[in-house]
């Protein structure tokens, strides 16, 4: 038996029933993922990212194949793959704390109520919201809220951390100051990490790998580009490095060439 | 322009008349700029400013009462007018509107009214609260238990949904024959069109809250993998309760209004049967103390279940 990768999908196909008959959303999909990997899965609207990302979760069932997760079938979700979701779904009736204890509470059943308690504050101060643990969702920028999600998330020590869009609905500002974050927290926990982006810049910084997507339907992974820049990154001195300015041009001939937007064929 | 007469004072923002600058030298200076420049505008009292916000928005219900009940006094004060006037209103209903608490004691067990006919309104206020209590808060549990049933099941919605959307319509009068033939006693029949009156507000409110769950409060607790009660009480209910409040506010101004129907027609005690009872000896005035009562208490309801809502979404 050959040796299955940390994270595996192999041969992933999604339909859906329609009025006109199945609608096949994501078909062949194969993909290994190793322990430790950033992995950036890039593609058009509607080409089946979040699908696939909700697969992994186990929010969406596959029509056909199989998700390994170190060894594991997975056909539910459970908090061994926490997600972040791009409206950071922090629940507003709970404090800051509260939202991060939530899953702490899940996933830490046998410690200690100190230890619990200390462990959320530990996880807000990673991304400095431990200032805030007090005040809830609505008091926050949605720059901080989603640094919450990003707590919350990461407290769950998950196999893998699943990203959906994370930074889709914030300004570039505040984008940017996320991703130095994510960068910053990556380098000391080291997680296993799928992350959907539109944004070929924050794909190529980020990520070790960025796998895009063609287009619907019946959409699959196109390309898998290793992306080779030293860490830590630095997104002033990176876009002045020949291979990152590689990686983003093969990216944007991929999305604007090879797979153009579907909806720009239409006009 | 009467501007000549103003006294010119110099400010940080340049020399403006002096009520000008008064006010905007507390928007213009800068936190760094020095205080002593200017002498800084007298402190209002927190009593005093208060005392004006409340006035403000008191003051035009208050004169507007006063028009009207001026305009009826005008209207209803000749002789023969087939409307009492309110100067009538207050001469010959003076012991009701004066004595409300006859016939009620209250001593360390508890309050007591008086058992018979003869008991002042508020008496019969409380006799009606007391029953709007109990009927109201049976319509209040088995709604909101409804509501999110009906809520989460797709089968039970598609089941009860149009039973409800029917009943609802049905007014509560018209219950009454149906209440009294099963409960075959006054008191339980008429909570039993309390509850009945009450509940759909109840029910359609919260089954509308649990269905604009925002899916992704349902996937976080998916992720969590929160067991089907705790999913209930950590997610579900706290996102439904700004709408089940709405329901319940509803609910509880809908069963105010069934009690005066029951009671007016089964007789007895209570605000409902006091109307009745002073219709029927021909004590109008004492129906318009009635009324001016059971408006009151309404909207007292409406704004503690309301308070209640506002308080527990802030909790929750």
């Amino acid at each position: 038996m050959k040796q299955r990768s940390y994270l595996a999908l192999e041969d992933i196909a999604v339909s859906f029933p329609t009025r006109n008959g199945p609608f096949t959303a994501l078909q062949k999909v194969n993909l290994s993922i190793e322990k430790g990997e950033f992995v950036a899965l890039i593609g058009h609207s509607g080409c089946g990212k979040s699908t696939l990302l909700n697969i992994i979760a186990g929010l969406v069932k596959a029509s056909r194949g199989v998700v390994f997760l170190d060894g594991d079938v997975i056909d539910s979700p459970g908090p061994d793959r926490a997600v972040i979701f791009q409206d950071h779904s922090l629940l507003p009736w709970l404090s800051v704390e509260e939202n991060v204890r939530l899953a702490v509470d899940r996933t830490m059943k046998k410690a200690s109520k100190a230890e619990r308690r200390d462990w959320v504050m530990h996880n807000l101060d990673l991304v400095q919201m431990a200032g805030s643990a007090a005040k809830r969702p609505g008091e926050l920028s949605g720059g901080m809220k989603q640094r919450v999600g990003i707590a919350r998330a990461i407290a769950m020590q998950p196999r893998v951390l699943l990203m959906d869009e994370p930074f889709g609905a914030l300004d570039a500002l505040t984008r940017a100051s996320l991703q130095d974050a994510v960068m910053a927290i990556q380098a000391k926990l080291n997680n296993t990490v799928v992350m959907i982006t539109h944004d070929v810049d924050e794909a190529v910084l980020l990520a070790d790998r960025v796998l895009m997507m063609t287009n619907g339907p019946a959409a699959t992974i196109g390309e898998d580009l290793a992306i080779k820049l030293e860490r830590p990154r630095n997104r002033i001195e990176a876009a002045e490095m020949a291979d990152y300015n590689h990686a983003r041009h093969e990216i944007l001939q991929f999305l604007h060439q090879r797979y153009s937007n579907p909806l720009d064929k239409a006009v | 322009m009467s501007t000549s007469t103003a006294r010119m004072i110099e400010t940080p923002a340049g020399i403006l008349p002096e009520s000008v600058a008064v006010v905007s030298a507390q928007i213009i200076r800068h936190p760094a700029a020095p205080a002593e420049s200017a002498p800084p505008p007298r402190p209002r009292s927190k009593l005093v400013e208060k005392l004006n916000a409340i006035g403000a928005t008191v003051l035009p219900t208050v004169f507007m009462l006063v028009l009207l009940l001026s305009l009826w006094q005008v209207a209803c004060g000749h002789e023969g007018a087939s409307l009492p006037s309110p100067l009538r209103v207050w001469t010959e209903s003076h012991d009701v509107i004066v004595h409300p608490f006859k016939g009620v004691t209250v001593d360390g067990a508890g309050l007591h009214i008086q058992d018979g006919g003869d008991v002042g309104i508020a008496g019969h206020i409380l006799t009606s609260l007391k029953r709007v209590a109990i009927g109201y808060s049976l319509s209040a549990f088995a709604g909101i238990a409804l509501g999110i049933l009906i809520g989460q099941s797709v089968f039970a919605y598609r089941a009860l949904d149009p039973l409800f959307q029917v009943l609802r319509t049905v007014p509560p009068l018209a219950w009454l024959p149906i209440s009294l033939a099963i409960f075959q006693q006054a008191q339980p029949s008429a909570i039993f069109l309390i509850f009945i009156t009450a509940i759909w507000p109840v029910i359609l409110n919260t089954a509308a809250g649990v269905q604009a769950i925002p899916q992704t409060y349902r996937n976080v607790g998916k992720v969590l993998a929160l067991n089907p009660w705790q999913q209930f009480t950590k997610i579900i209910l706290p996102a439904t309760v700004p709408h089940m409040f709405t329901g319940l506010r509803i609910g509880v101004g809908m069963s105010w209004l069934a009690i005066v129907a029951a009671e007016m027609v089964q007789g007895g005690t209570g605000i409902g049967f006091f109307i009745w009872d002073s219709y029927n000896s021909s004590l109008i005035t004492d129906t318009i103390v009635a009324l001016v009562w059971i408006g009151m208490v309404g909207f007292t309801l409406d704004r503690i279940v309301g308070w209640i809502g506002r308080r527990v979404a802030r909790q929750a």
